[in-house]
Order: C-alpha cells, then structure tokens, then sequence
C-alpha cells in the first residue's frame, strides 16, 4: 500500500497548525481588532441644507475669517506665512484649502467648523473649560442660519477642490498627512518637498527651516510624528484605514487627531503609502505569475522524469 | 608518476588528470541508496536547494546592503526594495527561505526521529545535522540583526542578555558580545560578518561532514530493515533493477527528489510572491529605536519552542531549562537505549513518544509567541515541564522496549 498520501497529509496538517497558531491566532490575541465604518463618521450629525458655493465663498474669506490662518492656493488666495513661520504660532501649518473639498468627509467638515476640538477627537487634549484652547478658532455664526452658512462654507470648499476621481495621492497624502508626517523614501518632509540645491549653503538653510518646523510640531504633538515612508509594510492597510478612523481606538490619549478623510481619499493615502512603501508591488505580482507558471512546468517535467526513471525499477 | 596519453577527448584529458569517471562512479551512479524510501527521504535534497537560493540571494543582496547603524535600514527597505532591479525578489527569496529553510529542517530531524536513523551506526550523521541546527540557527539571528529594525534591535538585546547568565550577572560577558553597553554599530559589524562569512563557512564545512557520514552506514530506509548493499548492488549491476532493493542516487533517487524539489517550488514560490508576510515581521519595518520597546518582543517562528522553555520559569532556572533544551537533541542517539531500528509505529512506548514530542512542540511553538499572560502561560509552563518529561523518561521507556 502506497502510505505517501497519508504521510504528506500528516505534514501538512501538522505544518497548518502551527502555522495558524502563530501567525492568525496568536496576532489575533496579540493586537486589537477594529473593522472599518468606511469613513463615514457615524457619530457626526449629515448636512441638512443644501449649499451655496458663492455665498459660502463670501463667508470663507469674509465673515469666518478663513483666509486669516489658511491658504487657498486654488482660488488665489496665498500663504501669509512660510509653513515654519506658521507652525511657530499654531503649533502645526493650517492646511491649505485648494483640496479640502475633495479630502474630508462633509459631515466632518461640518462638525470641524463648529467645534474643531470635538469633530478631530481631541478634546482630552484641548478642554476649553481650562483654557486649552484649539489653535483652529470655532465658527459661531455670521448672524443668519449656522446650519445654512456651514453648508455654504462646505459647497464652496467643494467647488474649488479637485473630482474625486482627479484627486491625486500627492494631493491627498499632503492635505490630510504631510504636514505632521514625513515619507522621506519619496521625498516628503513637513514643509513640502526636498527641493534640489546647488549649492550646500541652501539646502542647509532648507534643514534649518525644517528643524524649526519639527521642533514647533514637537512641542504640539509630544514627540515628533513617526515617517510614514514603509507604514504600509510596518502596520498595513487595515490597521492604517482604521487608525486614521479613530486613532483612539489603538491609542487612547493620543495627540494625534482623527483627520476626517472620506472613503476616495484614504484610498489616495493608502496608494500613496504603498507607492512609497510598496513600490514594486506591480512588478512583484507580473513577476509572481510567471515564476509560477515556469515552475509548474518544472515540476511537471520532473514528475515526468521520476515515472521514467522508475518505471525499471518496479 | 602517472602515465599519461594523448587525450582522445576533453573528457579523456580530464579523466586521465581527475579521473572524472571514477568520481561519477563513486559519488553518483554506483552510490546506493535503499529503494523503500518514501518523499520525506527527499527533504535532504530540498534542503540543498534551498540553502543553495539562500546562497545566492544573499550574495545579490551583500553588494547593496550597508552594515552601518545608520544606513542599514534604509540600504535594505530603500536601496534594495526600491532601488535595485528585482532587489525585492532576492529579499523576499532570502526571507522566505530562511524561515522556510526551518520548515524543511522541523520535518527531516522528525523524520529522523520517527524512523530511528541516529541509531546502529549512523549516529555521527544525527550529530552533524544537529550541528548544521546549530549553524543554522546563529545564521537565522545572525542575519535578523541586519535590516536594524525594531525586533533586530530588541532581539538583539534580549538574546545576548542571556549570557549574562542570570544570578551570575556575567555583564562583561554580555559587553563583550556587543562590543558595546547596547547593541550598536560593533555590534551590527560583527554580526554582519558572522552573517556573511564565518557561519556560512561553518556551515558549508558541516554539510561536507554531515554527508560523508552518510557514506558508511548508509541510508536508512522506511523498515529499517538491514539491507547488504554490496549484495544488493551487484543485483542491480547485474540488470535486476526491479529485484535490487538499492537505486542509483543518480539518476534513480535523484529523480524522485527532483520530483519532490518540484512540488516543493511551487509551495517555496507562492510563499515568496503571494503569503511572505509571516516570514517579514512587520514590526522589523520600523527603524531600530533604542528607546521604545515594542509592545511583544518574540523570536521568529523557529526558536519560539525553545524560548518558551526559557519563558515560564525564575531566570535562573529558566536559562538551564533553555540550555538543557539547546542540547539535548543532539544527546538522542545515546538516551534511546532501545535495540531496535525501526518506525516508531513499531516500537512500543516511543511511538506515544514520538507524537507527544511533536505535539508538545508545536505547543510550545504558539505559546512562545502568544503574550505570557493567564491560561497561555500556565499551557506554557506544563508544556515545557512536559517537554523536560519526555527526554528524563526517553531512557527509561526505551530500555523496557522490548527487542522487535
């Protein structure tokens, strides 16, 4: 009786069992669990009214007074400040509003115009009843309908900002990440790319800028938010997408904000991370079938051999 | 002096200098090996070939990788990941196949054991393998430091802290192993030479002695039934093939590992392409940080029984606890007092065991990675009292064994 069957069938049970034991289980018994709510944000209150992006734009660069913190380059309406400057008197550069449209959810948006503490999950941290203010000042209203003003505000963010589909993970990963976060295997630092120099005295005065600028984060976050350039290896999609959530859920306590992105662009983020951090994945899976293929034709060509072989010594 | 002709031949010339048809004859075609054998006789072979993809994916990798503290990390998951044509596929071969490589070792000691082939002649060949373990094992860790991430850092830390010898507090020791306080750039050189040359010259040298002691006593076969191979040999000399209870190792056996090679490519492939992550941390994918230690510090896979028999005791007794597990497998051949030379199915007590040696194992395997808290650790602890166990009772119940 042929016992090989029985004997692999053995080695590979065995072989799955441990496997299962030390990788699923015990990563399962290892880590937290959160599935995602796919950006939604189910704690924060929808948009009741319909916007109007003109009179939203009026508010944004008038009666909210916006424009006072943030840019928006989209719309010609420039940085006052470089981002080193910036972050020295808020701790962190305020975004740049070309794109916020197309990156935060608008119930996100919604909540963070009236109480930034509370929409970015921060308010452990920012407790206004001690005068911990939030660097973003609320809006209480310009003297009409609240829910009508912020939906006008959200209708003009929305105009100005790219599809969603045009969105592009440089400009989600930057509106949403980048100014906390570095991803130096693409180049990124907190203020914007590292430029080319050609001479050593700029790109010094470039690292002096950014020092400044981390030190001011550092001061604003309790340490310096970690470079993201392999997170996609180190922590993976799911985790990432469901952090950026809620980052209390793994952390409680920490300085970190939920970001408010909606669905489309954290799938840019994730995009952008693998392209840092993943950068062969394209050319692994290419590669991958035809490895494949070229060694199952080996093995049925050694298969082949072994019957030939044999076929004397039966 | 030999005398020498006109060649007729390249192959005349080099046989009258290398007598290349002896060589052929002796190593090859005329090297027998028992025909009642199964696929696990194969995982020799397997072996072989993947120590052969670690070879050269390592050699692709050593012309890119920095062993320097603070280039490592990057030389590793920037320059070769991203960098370097196919740097990817050479790093996930060379992962893959190490941990891989521990598989296919797990499965030839217990093939080993099941069958009894470290007794009645071939224990020389036992002790080589467990030595080619050993090997192994110090160029696994050795080349886990090297990406300098956080669990090289850390495992690093904790496995050289273990030479303090617990209550001995032997810190210089612990110093001197690092060449530093903490695990620094003395540290990285050193065992990224240990990595790259003097372990793979161990190891290459080991392989030389675990097959030439391979030669006398031969191989065992899946009876262990006393064969004459010079009888056998002549059988099949003579053309009866079919009759002989010996092959050829080529092209009779080596056909059939080949066959075996193939399968067991197409698994090592998909492992590399499609399922890597469980022989890459993901924890190894953040820089090496001195000051944060990660939330679970565990070995890869393959050491995760033996640092469970260190785990659940007080320091002291868990060090010898741990040392005793380090080499009591190489002492099997001499704590197996039965006569017998069989399948553990046929063998009374041990074929209990046999499998409660693999299970206890396999026990210790998840324990060793599942965080030391509540029922985990009390399984852990039993386990590895179990695991003691077994080896003090392996003399007793295999001198009772009766002769089979």
């Amino acid at each position: 009786m042929n016992k090989e069957p029985f004997i692999l069938a053995v080695v590979v049970v065995f072989t799955l069992v441990t496997y299962y034991l030390v990788e699923p289980f015990a990563h399962s018994q290892m880590h937290k669990h959160y599935e995602s709510e796919g950006f939604t944000y189910k704690d924060l209150p929808a948009l009741t009214k319909t916007g109007d992006a003109t009179r939203g734009k009026d508010l944004v660069t008038g009666a909210a007074a916006c424009t006072g913190c943030h840019s928006i380059e989209a719309d010609g309406f420039p940085a006052a400040m470089d981002p080193t400057t910036a972050a020295a008197s808020y701790g962190v550069n305020p975004p740049d509003l070309s794109n916020a449209g197309a990156v935060y959810a608008p119930n996100f948006l919604n909540d963070l115009i009236r109480n930034p503490a509370h929409a970015l999950l921060v308010e452990h941290k920012f407790d206004a009843s001690k005068g911990q203010m939030h660097p973003m000042v609320a809006f209480y209203g310009a003297g009409g309908d609240m829910d009508q003003e912020v939906a006008d505000m959200i209708a003009y963010l929305q105009s100005i900002a790219p599809k969603a589909e045009e969105l592009t993970p440089e400009q989600a990963y930057e509106t949403a990440c980048g100014r906390c976060h570095a991803n130096h295997y693409v180049g990124w630092t907190q203020i914007g790319e590292t430029p080319r120099f050609k001479y050593e005295k700029d790109a010094l005065a470039f690292k002096i800028k950014l020092l400044e600028y981390q030190d001011s984060l550092k001061k604003y976050m309790g340490k310096l938010p970690p470079d993201l350039s392999i997170y996609i290896r180190s922590r993976g999609e799911h985790y990432i997408k469901t952090f950026v959530e809620n980052p209390q859920n793994y952390l409680e306590g920490t300085a970190m904000p939920r970001v408010g992105v909606n669905a489309e662009a954290a799938e840019k983020v994730i995009e952008y991370l693998e392209d840092s951090g993943d950068y062969k994945r394209h050319e692994r899976e290419s590669v991958g079938a035809k490895v494949m293929i070229y060694i199952i034709i080996f093995a049925i060509f050694a298969l082949l051999w072994k019957k030939a072989v044999w076929r004397d010594l039966h | 002096m030999a005398h020498f002709t006109k060649a007729t031949s390249v192959h005349d010339w080099l046989n009258q200098r290398m007598g290349i048809d002896t060589v052929r004859r002796v190593m090859a075609t005329e090297y027998w090996i028992p025909k009642n054998i199964n696929f696990l006789w194969a995982m020799g072979m397997v072996l072989a070939i993947t120590f052969a993809m670690l070879l050269v994916s390592g050699i692709f990798l050593l012309m890119y990788y920095q062993p320097n503290v603070d280039l490592a990390f990057d030389s590793v998951n920037y320059t070769i990941m991203k960098e370097v044509d196919f740097g990817w596929l050479w790093r996930h071969v060379h992962g893959v196949a190490a941990s891989v490589v521990f598989l296919i070792i797990y499965i030839h000691m217990f093939t080993g054991i099941y069958y009894g082939s470290y007794k009645k002649g071939r224990e020389m060949i036992w002790i080589s393998g467990m030595l080619l373990f050993v090997a192994f094992s110090a160029e696994a860790f050795s080349g886990y430091m090297l990406p300098w991430g956080q669990m090289s850092y850390w495992a690093g830390m904790v496995i050289t802290n273990l030479f303090a010898g617990g209550s001995l507090h032997a810190d210089g020791l612990v110093e001197w192993i690092r060449g530093d306080y903490v695990p620094a750039q003395a540290f990285l050189s050193r065992f990224f030479m240990l990595h790259v040359l003097l372990i793979p010259l161990a190891i290459l040298g080991l392989i030389g002695l675990h097959f030439g002691a391979l030669r006398i006593p031969h191989v065992n076969n899946q009876d262990g039934e006393d064969i004459d191979f010079e009888a056998e040999a002549a059988k099949y000399k003579a053309g009866d093939k079919a009759g002989s209870k010996v092959i050829a190792f080529v092209n009779d056996f080596m056909s059939k590992d080949m066959m075996v090679v193939g399968v067991y490519l197409v698994f090592f492939f998909y492992l590399v392409f499609y399922h890597y992550g469980f022989a890459m941390d993901p924890v190894n994918f953040d820089p090496a940080d001195g000051l944060k230690t990660p939330a679970h510090i565990y070995p890869e896979w393959y050491f995760l029984w033996s640092y469970e028999i260190l785990r659940p005791f007080s320091t002291d007794i868990g060090l010898m606890a741990f040392a005793f597990a380090q080499v009591i497998f190489m002492m099997l051949p001499f704590l197996d007092r039965s006569p017998n030379t069989v399948p553990a199915s046929r063998r009374g007590l041990f074929r209990f065991w046999f499998w409660a040696m693999l299970i206890d194992m396999i026990v210790l395997t998840a324990m060793g990675k599942l965080p030391p808290e509540g029922a985990f650790s009390t399984i852990g602890l039993y386990a590895a009292l179990t695991f003691i166990g077994l080896w003090i009772l392996l003399p007793i119940i295999t001198m009772l064994e009766k002769k089979a």
